[in-house]
């Protein structure tokens, strides 16, 4: 008899309990990301510090990755079946009455891939084996003035679109996962499910507009 | 009325199909999408050409034989119906009307609109009964059911196995239709003695047979003849989780 790892219901437990588990990183995140529009770079770079030298925050990180890899890998897998299953398509399709975002879920998750990708090597490597990031002290403690790096990518303004585009396509893909989540894992309810649904919205719209503000604010006003 | 029908033509179901072009006049507005074929058909006799195969039986919305993939929706441009209780109304006089078998891999198509729905009996057979000798029938309220699940189970019940939810699915997902078969059980005490068994039972012929996987769009519940609702499909999902942990 098939498993957890092997049959179709298990693969979006996996999935969605992945998804779940970065619908909350990305809040940390954020709300780490949102230092940066301070006026002093002090409480950014000091949080960053935190992040990169905290033993918890390094399990964290490894949780993370982890989290990111199952969702990816069961992404395709899931994603690649459901291709064969349908080896002739229609000549018209598609009429049917769906949610629009739930259709594209695999092309956004390559866009999002793709972002995280170049997202990675212009930040997290860049700051952590590349180099090139200055240093600044506070209370004597070295720290890497990352808010400097950030602000001076975001000057650039090919660097600003791409992140704009790449973050209006993660909110198309939470849009449709959020929600999707709770109905994997078996949490439908005929009181609770619309909540869960207005929830996800105003999760993935302030989510989505808190990102985007960042490089947007700082090209402008910083 | 007058139509321009594209019809998915193919010998069986190894030969390569293709799309054939009918033109059909005088058409009456109220007769059923299936007598509109009866009269193509009945003109194609009489020119000596093959007929149309398309699956029908009681033309009353009840056996779910009937399916046709009409101009990009299962059963049609009309909500909560089969084809057979579909009628010419509901299009515009001149329409170009496309219409398609079913596709999906476990769904083999045996000839032009006619598929093998095979693969839905045999998620049946993994599970989808209680296998206990019923004998006569029982008193009315010998076994308390509360109305509520009484209602749900009977919902569930409806489901007439036409595989429109698989045909809407973008990824061709049979849920819709197993997490009706399961419901039915589920939620009725007869049911819960095998409830374990039949779920990872069922659920593995599913995966076994080809079907896609469910990643919740909604064009199954959007397009059921009978209506079988999401939460179905959520209750398929603990009830599945909750077997595996036990
Ligand atoms: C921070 C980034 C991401 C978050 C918060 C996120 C969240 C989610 C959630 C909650 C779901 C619904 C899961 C379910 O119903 O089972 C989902 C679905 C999906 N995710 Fe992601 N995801 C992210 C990134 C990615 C990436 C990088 C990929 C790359 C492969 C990906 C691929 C998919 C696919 C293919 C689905 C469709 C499955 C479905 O519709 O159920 N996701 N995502
Ligand atoms: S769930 Fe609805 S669409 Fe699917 S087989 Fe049953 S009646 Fe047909
Ligand atoms: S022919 Fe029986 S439901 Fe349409």
């Amino acid at each position: 008899m098939s498993n957890i790892f092997s049959s179709s219901v298990g693969k979006k437990f996996l999935m969605s309990f992945a998804g779940l588990f970065l619908v909350v990183f990305l809040v940390v995140h954020l709300s780490i990301n949102l230092l940066v529009l301070k006026e002093s770079p002090e409480a950014f770079n000091k949080a960053a510090h935190f992040m990169s030298t905290n033993p918890v925050i390094r399990i964290m990180e490894i949780v993370l990755f982890g989290g990111f890899l199952i969702h990816m890998i069961y992404g395709v897998i899931v994603s690649i079946q459901n291709m064969i299953a349908r080896p002739i398509n229609y000549k018209k399709t598609n009429n049917s009455q769906t949610s629009y975002f739930s259709k594209y879920m695999f092309h956004t998750a390559v866009v999002i891939t793709i972002f995280l990708v170049l997202h990675l090597l212009d930040f997290y490597i860049r700051a952590k084996y590349i180099g090139g990031v200055e240093d600044v002290y506070y209370e004597g403690i070295k720290h890497h003035d990352l808010a400097a790096l950030v602000i001076a990518r975001f000057h650039i303004q090919w660097v600003v679109i791409v992140y704009v585009i790449a973050l209006l396509i993660l909110g198309f893909h939470l849009h449709h996962g959020f929600q999707s989540a709770f109905q994997t894992l078996g949490l439908n309810h005929p009181v609770y499910t619309p909540v869960i649904k207005a929830a996800g919205l105003i999760y993935t719209i302030l989510i989505t507009l808190g990102f985007i503000c960042i490089p947007i604010l700082i090209y402008f006003f910083k | 009325m007058d139509f321009t029908l594209r019809i998915w033509r193919q010998e069986n179901e190894q030969s390569k199909g293709r799309f054939e072009i009918y033109k059909i006049t005088n058409v009456s507005a109220d007769s059923s999408f299936l007598e509109m074929l009866d009269l193509l058909n009945q003109q194609l006799v009489d020119k000596f050409e093959m007929p149309i195969c398309f699956d029908h039986d009681c033309r009353e919305g009840i056996c779910g034989a009937c399916g046709l993939y009409i101009n990009g929706r299962p059963h049609g441009p009309d909500d909560a119906i089969t084809t057979c209780q579909l009628h010419m109304r509901k299009f515009k006089d001149g329409d170009t009307i496309v219409i398609e078998p079913w596709r999906a891999r476990p769904f083999p198509i045996i000839k032009d609109l006619v598929v093998d729905r095979t693969a839905l009996d045999k998620i049946i057979e993994a599970g989808g009964y209680i296998s206990v000798n019923t004998g006569g029938v029982p008193d009315a309220n010998e076994i308390p059911i509360s109305k509520k699940n009484a209602d749900i189970a009977m919902d569930a019940a409806s489901c007439i196995g036409c595989g429109a939810c698989v045909a809407a699915c973008k990824n061709a997902s049979a849920m819709l239709f197993v997490s009706a078969k399961i419901s039915q059980f589920a939620m009725l005490p007869q049911g819960r003695i095998e409830a374990k068994e039949r779920v990872k039972r069922m659920i593995d012929k599913m995966d076994e047979l080809g079907f896609g996987n469910c990643t919740n769009t909604g064009a199954c519940e959007a397009e059921c003849p009978k209506e079988i609702s999401l939460t179905h499909i959520a209750r398929l999902n603990r009830e599945y989780f909750a077997a595996k942990i036990s």
